[in-house]
């Protein structure tokens, strides 16, 4: 008979395991935001992490954004080409990067580089007792650093996707100009055509809960963090991996939710 | 229980899964004096004065402070109770990202009780007090030496002036001359704080050196008390053994588990 129970069992304890972990994050993302109305405030550390989350996060969404509008302008154009619709080019480009791939990219680019370096940051302070040492210096962690973070991501990321937004269109422009031979004025004419402020918001607001995601992973798995640089690199990994995903299944929620009305 | 203990520490326990820590630690210590808590690696030293400031949650037991319980006491109590405390951390555990001058003045500016103009110069005075030029102030803690970072952390302890100090091995990983003057500094700045202290260690020339009365944890409880004077000699076969570093006695160490 336990033979026979065994796999459910095991089924059961993974699904209680997830479970556990889920209300667990759930706890402390509730305790960080417990802080936001509760002075002091450090403005200061926000300011520092959205230099650190957004600023220096800059080049590498500039190089994603700007390659993939110019290989979705060249895509769509072999695609479309045989249909004689060069006009949906500028489109395609615009709506897909500002509704999908620019927050997701970004998103995803900025959860390998921030968010390790919040989880790998975190992970020492909690090895090396700086994180205790806050404690008893009348600071309390989650207030010196996970709320200022999770503040920094939602600030950060929305305007990181707006820089990759305009270069998104920037790549189509000149891959449809420079190589494709369209003319540059009918191509940004055709670029806001068809494009509502709903396709921008709706971008921004998702890199806003990506933002926030990828700062709360960072934070979480950086203070859960235990067993000196072998637990640190396994809170880096488990914070780019949990955001990544967390992303990817949030991306499809929210594209839901915004346009299946 | 005489006059009040500044700290008293009833039936406490502690354990990580089924591995007891702790196991029933009772100990006093009175007000403005010097206690070092002597015992084997891996004993729960540090687990012990970690249950006292609260960032251990402990299974069992009572922590009394000035005679009050703080893990009965709300939190926002007992947190008062604990600010009291001062903590030098076993490796510094300075805040990387900080200049030395703001890991010095960090409580303070915490705490609001200076404004981060007046926190640089203040800075400065308390790493006069543990030996270092205020110019040590603009590095940061990773070009440090051991003893450096040791000294500022000291300097990090002190700044609040707080009224009960902990040190874990404050000179674990330093060399004699070095630990010696480490340990003359702790002795310097309790002394002119008039604070009650409580040191661990295993370096029994250290224990002398800073220790009013000695305690030796094992195996989870405390064994035995004295005059830290009479560390060398005590006829306590615990003790003796440890304090002596001999292989025989009733201290079997765990080579496997
Ligand atoms: N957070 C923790 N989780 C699990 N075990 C711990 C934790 N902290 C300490 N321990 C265990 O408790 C025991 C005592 O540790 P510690 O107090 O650091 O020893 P020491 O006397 O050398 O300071 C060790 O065996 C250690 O593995
Ligand atoms: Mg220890």
């Amino acid at each position: 008979m336990n033979a026979v129970l065994s796999p459910v069992a095991a089924l059961g304890r993974a699904v209680q395991n997830v479970l556990g972990l889920i209300g667990e994050v759930f706890i402390f993302a509730l305790s960080a935001l417990s802080h936001l109305l509760r002075p002091p405030f450090y403005w200061r550390r926000i300011g520092r992490s959205v230099m650190e989350i957004g600023y220096f996060s800059l080049p590498v969404v500039a190089l994603t954004t700007l390659f993939t509008g110019m290989v979705l302008a060249l895509q769509a154009y072999t695609g479309f080409s045989r249909f004689n619709a060069q006009s949906a080019i500028a489109s395609i480009v615009v709506l897909s990067v500002t509704r999908e791939l620019g927050p997701v990219l970004a998103g995803l680019m900025v959860a390998g580089r921030a968010g390790a370096a919040i989880a790998a940051e975190m992970g020492t302070m909690r090895v090396t007792d700086q994180i205790d040492a806050l404690s008893t210096l009348s600071t309390n962690p989650m207030k010196y650093l996970v709320t200022p973070r999770l503040i920094a991501g939602v600030i950060a990321l929305p305007l990181l996707v707006a820089v990759g937004d305009i270069l998104g269109v920037m790549g189509g422009y000149l891959v449809a100009t420079l190589k494709l031979g369209f003319n540059g004025t009918d191509y940004l004419h055709n670029t806001f055509q068809y494009l509502r402020t709903d396709d921008v918001v709706s971008g921004l607001i998702k890199a806003s809960v990506f933002g926030f995601i990828i700062a709360l992973m960072g934070c979480y798995h950086g203070f859960k963090s235990k067993g000196g640089a072998q637990g640190v690199g396994a809170a880096t990994t488990s914070a780019v991996v949990s955001a990544s995903v967390l992303i990817l299944g949030l991306d499809y929620l929210l594209t839901q939710v915004f346009f299946s009305s | 229980m005489s006059t009040a203990a500044k700290i008293s520490v009833r039936g406490l326990n502690k354990a990580f899964g089924d591995k007891k820590v702790l196991d029933g630690i009772d100990l006093d210590v009175m007000p403005g004096t010097a206690m070092v808590v002597i015992g084997g690696s891996g004993t729960g030293k540090s687990v012990l004065i970690k249950c006292i400031l609260g960032l251990i949650e402990a299974d069992s037991g009572s922590i009394l402070i000035d005679g009050e319980d703080v893990l009965k006491a709300t939190p926002a109590r007992a947190r008062a109770l604990r600010s009291q405390i001062g903590m030098l951390f076993q490796n510094g555990a300075l805040f990387d990202s900080l200049p030395v001058w703001e890991n010095v003045a960090f409580g303070l500016l915490a705490q609001n009780k200076i404004s981060r103009r007046d926190a640089r110069a203040k800075a400065g005075e308390f790493l006069a007090q543990v030996g270092l030029a205020a110019s040590v102030g603009e590095l940061s803690p990773a070009e440090l030496s051991g003893g450096m970072q040791k000294r500022v952390a000291l300097a990090r302890a002190i700044a609040g002036a707080p009224q009960i100090m902990f040190f874990d091995e404050p000179t674990t990983g330093l060399d004699p001359i070095m630990g010696a003057v480490i340990d003359g500094l702790i002795v310097d700045c309790v002394k002119r704080l008039g604070s009650t202290s409580i040191a661990i260690t295993h370096d029994m020339a250290s224990a002398q050196r800073i220790g009013d009365v000695a305690a030796m944890l094992y195996e989870g409880r405390i064994v035995w008390t004295g005059p830290a004077a009479s560390l060398l000699d005590s006829d306590n076969e615990v003790v003796s053994q440890f304090t002596h570093g001999r292989r025989e006695g009733p201290i079997q160490m765990a080579l496997r588990r």
